[in-house]
């Protein structure tokens, strides 16, 4: 497996569940910096779980979150996105009746440097059909465009890791082209990405790694062209 | 291209929706035929469900006119449409968190066509036949905080259908669905159609669109753009420009080749 020695993230022997009910059994995962990982599975298998507990909303039970070395196990959500994780939720869930400027501008609410500007810029140049939209109410764009406002409001926390929960949900296929297009920019310019994703074509095609989730456990993880031609996957989930 | 304008049972003619001065729909016309399974898709913002909207009376047209089994509805309340049997589900799901499935597809009924409405005891026996055939019996006494998203997408159907429609307006019922559940969701609307329903949706999804629908229609900045058979539409250069883009257009024409070769 293509992981350096200490990475970015390490997710070990974590459960997770809501109330009683237990969702996540033992999962093992790492992200290395600079590295694409899409995690598939059917729906209810826990992927947008996990990232609730990456990003703190959901508490582990038992097992490690480790960032950078550090143990954030059960971190609030506020000190996670200060150590650079950042959460794309699924659905967007933008301030609809807010100006898409201060959609953007919110995912730098913790930052106290000088730079959110430099990194607005860049924003506006990953996705430029947003230049002269700023002034509008999120809510009146098109599904494309909110999606495009939910990632940049993503990367203005200028995060280390990058968690997009289905990018592809409802959009046009040739969106999801041009999207899955800046995602490979902004994984070039140095940030990690975890990808949860129903399209698992598609996941697959632009991930370096893939994690399989079924009923809560990684049944399967590797290279995602490894993941791609495995029997099983290629039943259960893409239909072939 | 489309089917006899005359056997048509629901018809659209120039039908056009502004808001502010945008025409998120402008001068549509279309016709759908008893019985046929039709999909609208289009780019984002292209007006697929203000569309739907207009048809199921959610918004009164500002312009041309919808007939329904040769009488106009443009501009008739929701309900009233529900009533002449026009059953239609809502992209995000909003089912009633606090009963359980079973009385979820009951309440189509009691507000549904004047076929559905005949009373408490009627409305649980068409929920029990719309959840059997949805594929919901097994968790119909399952309160729907517990359901997963394949199911809550399986209710709204078995909600919409439970009105006893003619025509049946699906919005998006399979975004967020992997392949396999999508193949299941795809025999649930062959099942539906199979009782007599017409079926008029909109997907993104393209393997439902050329796995179910007898004809597409590409709706682009509020007017029809295409029109015709699946297979045809999304080989058009047109809708590959303006909705699936070349790549995507590439992996299509692949995949169609691997499902044959298989």
């Amino acid at each position: 497996m293509i992981v350096s020695p200490e990475p970015l993230l390490r997710v070990h022997g974590l459960n997770a569940g809501f109330d009683a009910v237990p969702v996540l059994f033992g999962i093992d995962l790492e992200v290395g910096p600079a590295e694409l990982i899409a995690v598939v599975g059917a729906n209810g298998a826990g992927k947008s779980t996990l990232l609730g507990v990456l990003s703190g909303l959901v508490r582990a039970t038992s097992g490690t979150v480790t960032l950078g070395g550090e143990d954030m196990t059960n971190a609030r959500p506020e000190a996670l996105v200060r150590r650079g994780i950042a959460h794309v939720p699924q659905g967007r869930r933008l301030f609809g009746t807010m100006s898409v400027e201060k959609n953007l501008l919110l995912g730098a609410y913790l930052r106290r440097d000088r730079e959110v500007g430099d990194d607005m810029a860049q924003v506006l140049d990953h996705f430029p059909a947003l230049k002269d939209k700023l002034s509008r109410d999120a809510g009146t764009l098109s599904g494309g465009e909110q999606q495009m406002v939910a990632i940049g409001r993503g990367l203005m926390a200028r995060p280390k890791l990058l968690m997009v929960d289905e990018l592809s949900l409802g959009l046009a296929p040739k969106v999801v082209d041009e999207l899955i297009d800046v995602m490979r920019e902004i994984n070039r310019e140095g940030t990690a990405l975890l990808l949860v994703e129903q399209d698992v074509l598609i996941a697959l095609d632009v991930a370096n790694r893939a994690y399989v989730l079924e009923n809560g456990r990684v049944v399967l993880s590797g290279l995602a062209a490894e993941v791609r031609d495995d029997p099983g996957v290629r039943r259960a989930y893409l239909g072939l | 291209m489309s089917v006899a304008t005359a056997a048509a049972q629901l018809e659209l003619r120039g039908v056009t929706k502004r808001f502010g001065g945008v025409a998120a729909v402008d001068g549509v016309s279309l016709a759908v035929g008893k019985g046929e399974i039709v999909g609208i898709i289009g780019p984002n913002g292209a007006g697929k469900t203000t569309l739907l909207n207009c048809i199921s009376g959610v918004f009164r047209p500002d312009a041309g006119d919808i007939r329904w089994e040769g009488t106009s509805i443009a501009g008739m309340q929701p309900y009233r449409v529900a009533r002449l049997g026009i059953g239609r589900t809502f992209q995000i799901v909003r089912p009633f968190g606090s009963m359980t499935v079973r009385e979820n597809a009951a309440i189509g009924a009691l507000f549904g066509s004047n076929e559905a409405r005949k009373g408490p005891r009627e409305a649980f026996a068409i929920a029990d036949e719309v959840l059997e055939l949805v594929g919901l019996k097994a968790k119909a006494a399952h309160p729907v905080a517990a359901l997963t998203i394949p199911d809550r997408k399986r209710l709204e159907v078995a909600r919409a259908v439970a009105t006893r429609p003619h025509l049946l307006l699906l919005d998006e019922v399979m975004a967020g669905l992997n392949n396999v559940e999508i193949d299941e969701a795809l025999e649930m609307v062959r099942a539906v159609h199979a009782t007599g329903v017409t079926v008029l949706l909109i997907e993104h999804v393209m393997r439902v669109i050329v796995g179910v629908c007898d004809r597409a229609i590409v709706l682009e900045s509020g007017q029809v753009l295409a029109e015709g058979e699946p297979e045809v539409v999304l080989r058009d250069e047109r809708v590959i420009q303006a909705y699936l883009g070349e790549r995507y257009a590439k992996r299509l024409r692949a995949s169609g080749a691997e499902d044959r070769t298989n």
